[in-house]
């Protein structure tokens, strides 16, 4: 690859290097699949369905511009030290997937397995720890819990003094956690599936959807109507909105989620850092430049705006963890949508809509599922049957109440 | 080499009697009071202040005080501080240069800006990953060679105030457009707060003052300096840094008067240090009496920079030439022309060059000299093929208005193709955008559109009828629609921080990042410390003409908070973590307990030090067994409810039935979720007919007094509830001798065990405090739970704790509590349970009332109820000499996973190993093995057995 570098460097222009294609001027005749959304998951489950299933007439409609929702939003942590043997599973296959990511889309998504200390304040939080450890080694995933001595090991910079509100008294560790550069995934996956013939039609909104007898027929957009046998609706942020234009409701809350983004210095941390009970997390990336969050707001909302109070409660509750962020300067903040399900987990697989698919329910842990997400919803649309790994994610679990509850490892950081 | 100060009125912010040294890369400098780091430095003849992030380019000064990034400097700890807004003060700590190894002026990382061209933007996806595991070994060094300053490891903050204000009027930006707004709404009888960035009013003002002869604050306005309002959020609340503090103004209207950021002009090595902005140059010598250079070039497409030009002519630097890239000539034309300035029109700079020998070739150096170009049609350049010798080069691109805190408030900036630059529109009511900031430039009109709108904010925040301010268009020609001069070997910066080209724009669209918003992400324009403020409008218009559309086609990326880079230590202020206290805080720490966190409390986990837990904790179990124990309960949740509907209503929210519970009868409560999982737990006691005492746990009590209330209010019954968990202490006090103790302190209330049984309620009076007595059994002893108001709550203990001294009492805490209630097989709601156990699961299907047809909770029970179980919570024991498995071990069922531990100890009482764990349904029974999972891996063997461990005819608790 060095070697592609040189090449370029001696040849006298640019050679573009097609990541994003061009939105079509006009509609095909009629599609096979319909993705409404174009983030990361939508972007992923195009590329299985023509890479996997040769499903290639296929149409990702976005609204905005591409992946710029969540996607380009969230905060960009990878793990998979979840709590039921549900997440477990699904969100290892995940991990397994961003590690040869950059190999099999052709470009360097910069996943960092840094290490991922969840920290626990008050002996509640280490038996949860210790729960969701115990589980996570079940399932083969690398996960212990861990005392001071261990975390001061791991991360020297993170203030392990009794002298705080909430002492650092343990923390569940996750050496496969890590960070990804969260819009090249997107990019990604788009030049993957515009290489096997997917159209991506940005700045196309859906506006409704021609349902015939139960069955979706086609999508009507501020273009025009797309004819297609099948939908997959993956937007994150307007799950119950979208879902509302097809006719049928969603167990959804959609809270903002807010992060910001320091100015860059040399490599100061190295781990991701979560703390639930202080509702604060932190990694640095490759630029160097902090990349920090903290809890839901605390109330239903579809603005994308930021807030002072967001920012107050972030840094004062964050330095008694880094006291030398003082010296810090934030950069930018920011605002992105969650879908807040029940239990914390998705929903994913049918509808009652006949051939209209959903991936959604996906509050603040999405962006890790990213891939894993692609590859179970491809499978889902192209068979019409729920993936193995996502049965248990089904959107009428609800009316079962058979809840899939990860509440106690799916909240702030995830 | 020094440069010797310009004479008076040149440096108006200086106070030239007083000289402050300071260290700036290891040499001693010596500047003014007055001076910013940068003009000090610039004085004293240091031409290199940091390395750009990229390619590592030698950088000076490209504006001053212009919010942009060129000259970050390290300040000790403190990595990232713009020198240019860095105030001179004695005792500054030592400066040092960023982003270099060695020097700033001999980097040894500088060689990567020899390999510019095999660097094409975005190359970091396109290489680095093959064969597998390459980015692990390659990420490291790319890290190392990111980021600017360096975050010192062993830094600590002080605790930063915050400053509340209040104002009818904020000004924001103290030039003369904000001068005219703030002076005009004081005399319209407004209080007006005027914030300045820099150490005094004035702004162009300063630079120009025959321009602008009144820019002074009235005396009407409050003037507040160093301060840069940073935010102006969607509720109104304006942000501003003032100083070391945070201000939180709230003001009824904004005047945004933040002027614009000039741009420089784009063309080959428009970066070398001493290639500056035209105000940067006019701010040295003005405000700080610094010239510039000795020999400088003046490239400009407006006035602005022949003004400069003049300017440097007047304090004594030589002019090589001026080039101006309009082609009709004016009055200051002819100024320069009589001064004996050669200018050139039509004329554009080609490349600015350097020669500083060998090293200089390899490490970068200042500016030696610039060749111009003929600007020909279509945005063409032809080389003069000339060099124009000079140690500055000051240009002139244009203006950006510094819009930010409109933008944050709801407005749009786009491409304004009559001002060839961005304009607001769009601007919310209560904000006005005055000055540059609107567009404007000359003089009167800045001045008077200012006055104007001054007094509209006025009108507007007190309420006046407010005629409609029609908002003035952005005057023309004071930019140009293409400051831009390609050229074959590239490196023509328009984004300094993060080292971007002409090439590097157009070769992203091409690769498909067409939309602002993916080219910023893609090439990472205006993801610096400036945020693109001297770069948006260069990267727009060279992406849309690579796009072949009208700048005015693309609109410009969102602009959010803050508007600079944001001190954090400001922002997080004094940490606020409150901690709620119980009334007997004082008691336990006089007995030396050791606490732990229990939301916002700290509950006494044992009396002893943490060394000395075991034998503590046991100590105290054994005083309950045998003699008596007192425990502080006061964080339960402790809720009234008072109504003819209060019985009716708790029956229709809890599992457990309460409509016919007698008066006086305290009762086991169960709360479910929607969902059928157990949510808390308690005991309710029936006082009266209409009233109802409620206790939730100490983690639920928020929640639980927050259900009832939004049912309450949802129902529309006539029940009144109120929280008492604060107004009321409580203590548990249990063991064989606890009546005995009581006896001789309670009046009001027969303790007989036939007249105050187990579980009934009781008024009377504690040690003379009116109090409300539960008989209950959690620990499994006889015992009483006193509740009493938190006043009082100090003397009851200390009495109880004298009255029981003679018969062993002894205060237990929270561990052995837990320790005394496993042997009872009592439940911990959020312990023993979790998120989605229904009560059949925790095995206290039980408290569910049978004939209820209403409770929350009840229809999920119903569907839930007709699947079958696929866990139980069961008591279990262990071998005594095995190792307690600590809570949460799996319980393991063949290969999968059966269940967990939820609760384990060792307990002499119970003789052995006891605890609770969620097993299959099919190991339930008694007797059933089982085998748990240690976090090491190793297996133990368990057998489910009859609970309660500990007296299992509950004849202690209830004798």
């Amino acid at each position: 690859m060095v070697l592609s570098l040189l090449r370029y460097g001696l040849r006298r222009r640019h050679v573009p290097w097609r990541v994003i294609p061009p939105t079509p001027d006009r509609f095909k005749p009629s599609y096979d699949v319909v993705i409404v959304g174009g983030g990361g998951h939508a972007l992923a489950a195009a590329y299985y369905l023509a890479h996997r299933h040769d499903i290639t007439n296929v149409a990702v409609v976005e609204r905005g511009w591409l992946a710029g929702g969540n996607t380009a939003r969230n905060t960009a942590i990878i793990r998979s030290n979840y709590l039921t043997p549900e997440g477990v599973q699904f969100y290892d296959q995940s991990v397994r997937l961003w590690r040869t990511i950059s190999n099999d889309l052709g470009i360097n998504v910069m996943v960092s397995e840094r290490g991922h200390l969840t920290l626990a304040h008050t002996d509640a939080a280490i038996r949860t720890m210790r729960w969701r450890a115990e589980v996570n080694k079940h399932y083969g995933v690398a996960s212990e819990v861990v005392g001071p001595a261990e975390i001061a090991a791991l991360c020297p910079e993170l203030n392990l003094s009794h002298e705080v509100r909430y002492p650092v008294l343990g923390a569940l560790y996750h050496p496969p956690g890590g960070i990804a550069r969260h819009d090249a995934v997107a990019w990604g996956y788009a030049m993957g599936a515009a290489a096997r013939g997917v159209e991506i039609h940005q700045m196309t909104e859906v506006t409704g959807f021609d349902i015939d007898h139960g069955r979706v027929t086609g999508v009507r957009t501020t273009r025009g109507t797309m004819r297609t046998g099948r939908v997959l609706q993956a937007v994150a942020g307007n799950s119950s909105r979208v879902a509302a234009l097809a006719g049928f409701r969603l167990p959804i809350r959609t809270v903002p989620l807010q992060a910001c983004v320091s100015e860059p210095v040399k490599p100061f941390l190295d781990t991701v850092i979560v703390s639930g009970s202080l509702h604060v997390y932190i990694s640095q990336t490759a630029r160097g430049e902090f990349v920090m969050g903290g809890a839901t707001d605390p109330y239903a909302l579809y603005a994308q705006r930021s807030t002072l109070e967001f920012k107050e409660t972030l840094f004062s509750d964050m330095l008694e963890l880094f006291p030398q962020l003082a010296h810090m300067k934030m950069l930018r903040q920011w605002a992105g949508l969650a879908d807040m399900t029940p239990d914390f987990s998705p929903v994913m697989g049918l509808t009652p809509v006949e051939n209209y698919f959903i991936d959604s329910g996906w509050g603040t842990w999405g962006f890790k599922a990213t891939p894993v997400c692609g590859l179970t919803m491809a499978a889902t649309v192209a068979t019409g049957k729920p993936h193995a790994l996502i049965e248990g994610f089904a959107l009428d679990r609800f009316a079962r109440f058979d809840q899939i509850g990860e509440r106690g490892a799916a909240s702030v950081g995830s | 080499m020094t440069t010797g100060r310009l004479p008076p009125p040149y440096g108006r912010l200086l106070d030239r009697a007083r000289t402050i040294p300071f260290e700036f890369e290891g040499a001693r400098i010596e500047g003014l009071a007055g001076d910013t780091v940068a003009s000090a430095l610039w004085a004293a003849g240091t031409r290199v202040l940091a390395r750009s992030f990229k390619y590592r380019r030698p950088r000076g000064l490209l504006g001053h005080g212009a919010f942009d990034a060129t000259s970050y400097v390290q300040r000790g700890a403190e990595p990232n501080v713009a020198a240019d807004r860095l105030l001179l003060v004695d005792g500054l700590p030592a400066i040092e240069g960023q982003n270099r190894i060695g020097s700033l002026t001999r980097d040894r990382g500088a060689w990567i800006g020899h390999l510019g061209r095999f660097l094409p933007v975005g190359f970091y996806y396109r290489t680095f990953f093959r064969p597998a595991g390459s980015w692990d070994r390659i990420e490291p060094a790319i890290r190392r060679r990111a980021g600017l300053g360096i975050l010192g490891k062993d830094g600590h903050h002080a605790e930063c105030e915050k400053v509340h204000l209040f104002c009818d009027v904020a000004v924001v930006g103290g030039g003369p457009a904000g001068i005219a707004a703030a002076n005009a709404a004081a005399a319209a009888g407004a209080e007006v707060i005027l914030f300045e960035a820099m150490a005094r009013a004035g702004g162009f003002a300063l630079v120009d003052p025959a321009a602008f002869p009144d820019a002074l604050p009235a005396d009407g306005v409050r003037v507040m300096t160093g301060a840069i309002a940073q935010g102006l959020f969607e509720d109104g609340m304006l942000a501003v840094e003032l100083g070391d503090r945070h201000g939180r103004v709230r003001a009824r209207c904004v005047v945004v008067a933040t002027g614009a950021a000039e741009q420089p002009i784009v063309f080959r090595n428009n970066d070398l240090p001493g290639v500056m902005l035209a105000s940067a140059a006019r701010a040295l010598i003005h405000l700080y009496a610094v010239r510039p250079g000795t020999r400088a070039a003046v490239v400009t497409v407006n006035d602005h920079g022949l003004a400069a030009a003049l300017d440097l002519h007047a304090a004594g630097v030589e002019i090589a030439i001026v080039a101006d890239a309009r082609t009709a000539t004016n009055i200051l034309h002819e100024r320069l022309a009589e001064a004996g300035v050669t200018v050139r029109l039509g004329t554009v700079p080609y490349e600015a060059v350097q020669s500083n020998g060998l090293a200089g070739l390899y490490y970068g150096g200042p500016v030696t000299g610039i060749e111009l170009a003929t600007k020909g049609a279509h945005g063409t350049a032809r080389p003069e093929g000339a060099l124009h010798v000079c140690d500055l080069v000051v240009m002139s691109g244009g203006w950006s208005p510094l819009a930010a805190l409109a933008c944050h408030a709801g407005a749009r900036l786009a491409y304004d193709a009559d001002a060839d630059t961005f304009a607001l529109s769009d601007i919310p009511g209560h904000v006005f955008a005055v000055g540059a900031a609107a567009g404007l430039h000359t003089p009167t009109l800045v001045v008077e559109d200012a006055r104007e709108a001054g007094h509209a904010a006025a009108d507007a925040a007190l309420g006046r009828s407010v005629l409609a301010r029609a908002s003035p268009e952005p005057e023309p020609g004071f930019n140009h629609p293409w400051p831009i001069v390609p050229h074959p070997k590239g490196k023509e910066f328009l984004e300094f921080d993060e080292d971007l080209t002409i090439a590097d724009i157009e070769n992203a669209v091409a690769d498909g990042f067409d939309h602002g918003e993916l080219l910023k992400r893609y090439s990472t324009a205006g993801m610096g410390p400036s945020q693109g403020k001297q770069a948006a409008l260069a990267v727009l218009r060279v992406a849309a003409r690579a796009r072949r559309l009208a700048p005015e086609g693309i609109g410009p990326t969102t602009s959010r908070p803050p508007f600079t880079a944001e001190r954090i230590d400001l922002l997080a202020g004094r940490a606020f973590h409150p901690a709620r206290a119980t009334a007997m805080q004082l008691q336990h720490r006089a007995y030396g307990a050791t606490t732990m966190v229990a939301g916002l409390w700290q509950r006494p986990a044992f009396y002893g030090a943490p060394a000395d837990a075991e034998r503590a904790i046991a100590a105290e179990v054994m005083a309950v067994h045998e003699a008596t124990g007192m425990i502080d309960v006061s964080t339960l949740g402790k809720i009234e409810l008072r109504g003819p509907d209060a019985a009716a209503f708790l029956d229709r929210i809890y599992a457990t039935p309460h409509a016919k519970q007698p008066v006086g009868r305290g009762r086991y409560c169960l709360l479910l979720d929607e969902a059928g999982n157990i949510a808390d737990d308690g005991v309710i006691g029936r006082l009266a007919e209409t009233h109802f005492y409620v206790t939730a746990t100490t983690g639920q009590a928020d929640a639980t007094y927050r259900l009832l209330t939004w049912l309450n209010a949802q129902w529309g019954m006539d029940v009144d509830i109120t929280n008492l968990t604060g107004a009321f202490a409580a203590l548990n006090i249990a063991g064989p001798a606890s009546r005995t103790v009581l006896a001789g302190l309670v009046e009001d209330v027969d303790l007989a065990p036939g007249a105050f049984k187990y579980m009934d309620v009781r008024h009377g009076r504690v040690a003379g405090v009116a109090a409300r007595l539960l008989r209950v059994g959690f620990v499994g002893e006889l015992g009483y739970e006193i509740h009493m108001p938190a006043a009082y709550g100090q003397a009851v203990w200390t009495a109880l704790a004298d009255a029981g001294r003679a018969h062993g009492l002894r205060p237990f805490g929270v561990e052995a509590q837990r320790l005394l209630r496993l042997q009872k097989a009592h439940v911990i709601i959020g312990q023993d349970t979790d998120g989605l156990t229904t009560p059949a699961e925790a095995n206290m299907g039980w408290a569910v009332g049978k004939t209820k047809t209403s409770f929350v909770g009840r229809a999920a029970l119903a569907v839930r109820g007709t699947r079958p179980l696929q866990r139980v919570l069961v008591g279990f024991r262990m071998d005594a000499s095995a190792t307690v498995p600590p809570e949460a071990s799996l319980v393991i069922e063949g290969d999968a996973i059966g269940g967990r531990v939820t609760s384990a100890a060792r307990s002499a009482a119970a003789g052995g190993i006891i605890g609770l764990a969620f097993v299959p349904p099919s190991r339930a029974a008694e007797g059933s093995p089982f085998a748990i999972r240690l976090p090491s891996g190793a297996m133990v063997g368990a057998e489910v057995a009859p609970t309660p461990f500990y007296d299992p005819g509950n004849t202690r608790q209830e004798r």
